[in-house]
């Protein structure tokens, strides 16, 4: 039976998760239980959402750089309106998702590069956040703890709220009909246009939908963390960039993977918890967490230019 | 004929005007497009083939004339082209890669919403597939990108031709058999004459004159933008066609140098994937790459610049200097002065140190600037403030002022207007005459003409060497539609 390119991409980075837990286990078996798992994957949650965000611009063939700032500002007015006056903390996630359809639309109209405006919106998303929570504090919602904290029976609210994540956006992204749309963007603008769709409708939906992802991981992030600070989500960005591309998604070409991106997202956490495992000093963390990654792309390239060989023949 | 004409007319396209810049794609063309007619259309590149194609479906509007669908104009645009039954099959591949067959199938037909879509879809295309290529072993549910070029041209077909509710009414097919074999291309001619006797239309483009002869009804002729012939397919002859399609009475316009093959070959090439003929030049030749576009020319090009270049590595000293045809997609750079953009090549000789030498860069770039005219007042002036023309020639500067002895060059010449063009001409005769050799890809038969000797490429390799005053017109276009007796 014939594999299918999509299922060959899920295989490095579930491979790639496989072996780092197997690695965390045998040297911390401690980890091997319901509390354990949790603390292991606890931040992973905000991470996965932050990038199936970033995973919706690259699937229309950009790159948002203000995704770190943006998860920072929403984290800030969850701790902050949505705790004290909810509705007003809604109006105020509402305008930002208006905002991010609106970034869509310029983008498109104006054929500009998404790295710039974004780049330029991210000063604007980090001002916002300091101008509301000048020093760290806020209180996240009791819902949103409640949520965060709460322990399902058997599996870690951490493995449960990945695994719905991944499902909800398989289903989004890879069946329903909008998702086709808006992977066709990606793969080719002028065959939807040709086809009759209005292209500056899809691209302002894929970016208000990643606002809405983003929005939801400020959310999740309060949940967990109790409090907010203006740079809580910096490292958002790029963090989210390289679970898209870890998880077998591509910077062009809208080949994107939802489940990819959540496993890569875990895969991102983990390595952090196995860098400490390993007592590998905080200075070196990230220039390791770096190498994990090369190694990681350096597989899926050598993949890829198999089956291109493959296919050749 | 009479017959013909009483029909309803699908599309009518009349003194249709569509110009880029100097270059007039269209210059009033006409096309009627009739319910239950097979309508070929032919002519060589740059003819207006694809303009007159784009603006049908509503791609592009044009400049001048009127587009009617079903006898109703006003509406213009990919909409009502759409809702009147237009479909289209492009040259390259409209598909999107990333995706399964049933999602592009989606994306093409609208009315594919709701619940279950996509059980429907692939009904539909699996229907349609089984129907124009019976026995295509395609598996609907992998993606494009997956899929063999033919197998992508068979699915592109199939979902045009597919309707579940609106059935089309004219599908133009841009070149449809260019990847598929014989026994498909056979298959799909077979679908096309069914198609039309249930009352649909087809505009077919081929340059396979024998696909063409025998599944038209009648047969368009464009040449330089204009329609130069419109007869019953019966009245044409593959000679008859040829003719029609280029201008085979216009003379030689000059006396064309001694015969300079002799001695070493300055740069040769094995033939093609082990096809067709092997490349050769020769010191002070000037040799033309001629063909249909898209034939192998620039990939033959690329080849023989990194059979003396490393990909990996750049040599100090290069032999080979290369004029980019697409100006704004590896030409020029844009935000530079003429004069930097012109001695960027050249900046190995013109610094000692690995500083450049403001002074020699300056001069060289005043003794060019005076060589070939270039239009500007101060050559630090921004490149783009030129005209296309002088930023061509600024371009064929930059390489005429390397000490490569070979220079290769990517049909530079599209959308020049005459007088440059003459003027480049007169630079690159004097330059072969000066043991220079020219290694030229262009697409228009003037250029082409000028060269000592002429490689014509069919389907990616070599398929006939043309010297001296065999090269002409006609020949060239005979060998590249030479396909066209065998299919």
């Amino acid at each position: 039976m014939k594999i299918s390119s999509g299922t060959v991409r899920l295989i490095i980075p579930a491979a790639s998760l496989t072996l780092l837990l197997a690695a965390v286990f045998y040297m911390q078996p401690r980890a091997m239980s319901y509390t354990g798992l949790n603390l292991l994957f606890n931040l992973a949650v905000p991470i996965a959402l932050a990038t199936v965000a970033q995973m919706l611009i690259m699937a229309v063939n950009d790159l948002d750089l203000s995704m770190g700032t943006f998860v920072s500002f929403c984290a800030c007015v969850t701790a902050t309106f949505l705790q004290a006056s909810p509705a007003i903390g809604v109006l105020i996630f509402l305008g930002a998702i208006a905002a991010y359809a609106a970034i869509g639309v310029v983008i498109h109209l104006r054929e500009l590069p998404s790295i710039v405006v974004t780049l330029g919106m991210s000063f604007v998303w980090g001002g916002l956040a300091v101008l509301m929570l000048p020093s760290p504090g806020g209180e996240a919602p009791g819902w949103a703890r409640w949520l965060m904290t709460s322990r399902p029976p058997f599996v870690p609210m951490a493995i449960v709220a990945s695994v719905v994540i991944a499902l909800v956006t398989h289903f989004l992204i890879m069946r329903s009909s909008v998702g086709v749309l808006i992977r066709g963007v990606g793969g080719n603008v002028r065959s939807v246009e040709r086809a009759g769709w209005s292209v500056i409708r899809l691209r302002a939906g894929t970016y208000a939908l990643a606002g809405f992802f983003a929005v939801l991981s400020g959310i999740a992030l309060v949940g967990l963390t109790t409090s907010a600070d203006a740079n809580i989500a910096l490292r958002y960005t790029l963090l989210s960039i390289a679970g898209v591309i870890l998880g077998g998604g591509e910077f062009v070409g809208g080949k994107v993977s939802p489940i990819g991106a959540v496993i890569g997202a875990l895969t991102l956490t983990l390595a952090g918890s196995f860098l400490s495992f390993m007592r590998i000093s905080p200075d070196w963390q990230i220039g390791a967490q770096g190498a994990i990654l090369i190694v990681v792309l350096a597989l899926r390239l050598f993949l890829n230019r198999l089956e291109k060989r493959e296919k050749s023949r | 004929m009479n017959e013909v004409t009483a029909r309803p007319e699908v599309v009518a396209a009349r003194g249709i005007k569509v110009t880029f810049g100097a270059v007039k794609a269209l210059d009033g063309a006409d096309l009627v497009i009739h319910a239950g007619e097979c309508v070929g259309l032919v002519g060589h590149n740059g003819a207006g083939k694809s303009t007159i194609v784009n603006v049908i479906n509503g791609g592009l509007a044009p400049h001048a004339g009127e587009v009617l669908y079903g006898g109703n104009g006003g509406q213009h645009g990919i909409s009502a082209a759409r809702a009147s039954g237009v479909r289209c099959v492009f040259q390259e591949l409209s598909l999107c890669p990333n995706l399964t067959v049933n999602e592009n199938a989606r994306i093409m037909h609208a009315e594919l919403a709701g619940w279950n879509w996509r059980v429907r879809a692939l009904a539909l295309v699996e229907r349609q597939l089984q129907d124009i290529f019976p026995g295509h072993g395609i598996d609907c549910d992998s993606t494009i990108d997956d899929l063999s070029i033919a197998e992508r041209q068979m699915v592109e077909i199939a979902i045009s031709f597919a309707g579940l509710r609106d059935k089309p009414k004219l599908v133009i097919l841009d070149e449809p058999t260019s990847s598929l074999d014989a026994g498909l291309a056979a298959q799909l001619m077979t679908y096309i004459r069914r198609f039309v006797g249930e009352g649909g239309s087809v505009l077919l483009i081929s340059h396979i004159l024998g696909e063409i002869l025998s599944t038209s009804d009648r047969i368009v002729v464009m040449k330089d933008g204009r329609v130069v012939a419109d007869r019953a397919a019966s009245a044409f002859s593959t000679r008859s066609l040829v003719e029609a399609m280029g201008n085979v009475v216009r003379e030689q316009e000059w006396l064309r140098s001694t015969d300079k093959r002799g001695g070493e070959p300055v740069l040769s090439m094995p033939p093609r994937r082990g096809q067709g003929l092997a490349f050769q030049a020769h010191r002070g030749e000037m040799i033309g790459l001629a063909g249909l576009g898209g034939h192998g020319q620039t990939e033959m090009l690329l080849d023989l610049y990194l059979s003396r270049n490393s990909n990996w590595w750049p040599a100090r000293r290069k032999e080979i200097a290369f004029v980019a045809g697409d100006r704004g997609l590896n030409g020029t750079f844009p935000l530079w002065s003429i004069l930097k953009n012109l001695s960027i090549a050249s900046l190995g000789e013109l610094s000692s140190r690995s500083l450049v030498d403001r002074g020699q860069e300056g001069m060289l770039g005043d003794g060019w600037r005076k060589r070939i005219e270039i239009r500007t007042p101060d050559m630090e002036n921004r490149i783009l403030s030129l005209s296309g023309g002088n930023q061509q020639k600024v371009l064929f500067a930059r390489a005429l002022a390397t000490t490569a002895r070979i220079v290769l060059m990517d049909d530079p010449m599209r959308g020049v207007d005459v007088g440059t063009k003459q003027e480049v001409y007169d630079i690159l005769r004097a330059e072969a005459a000066s043991g220079r050799t020219f290694i030229w890809y262009s697409t228009e038969m003037d250029e082409i003409r000028l060269c000592d000797r002429v490689y014509v490429f069919r389907e990616g390799a070599i398929v006939a060497e043309l010297a001296g005053d065999e090269i002409s017109e006609k020949n060239v276009l005979e060998a590249s539609f030479s396909g066209g007796e065998a299919a």
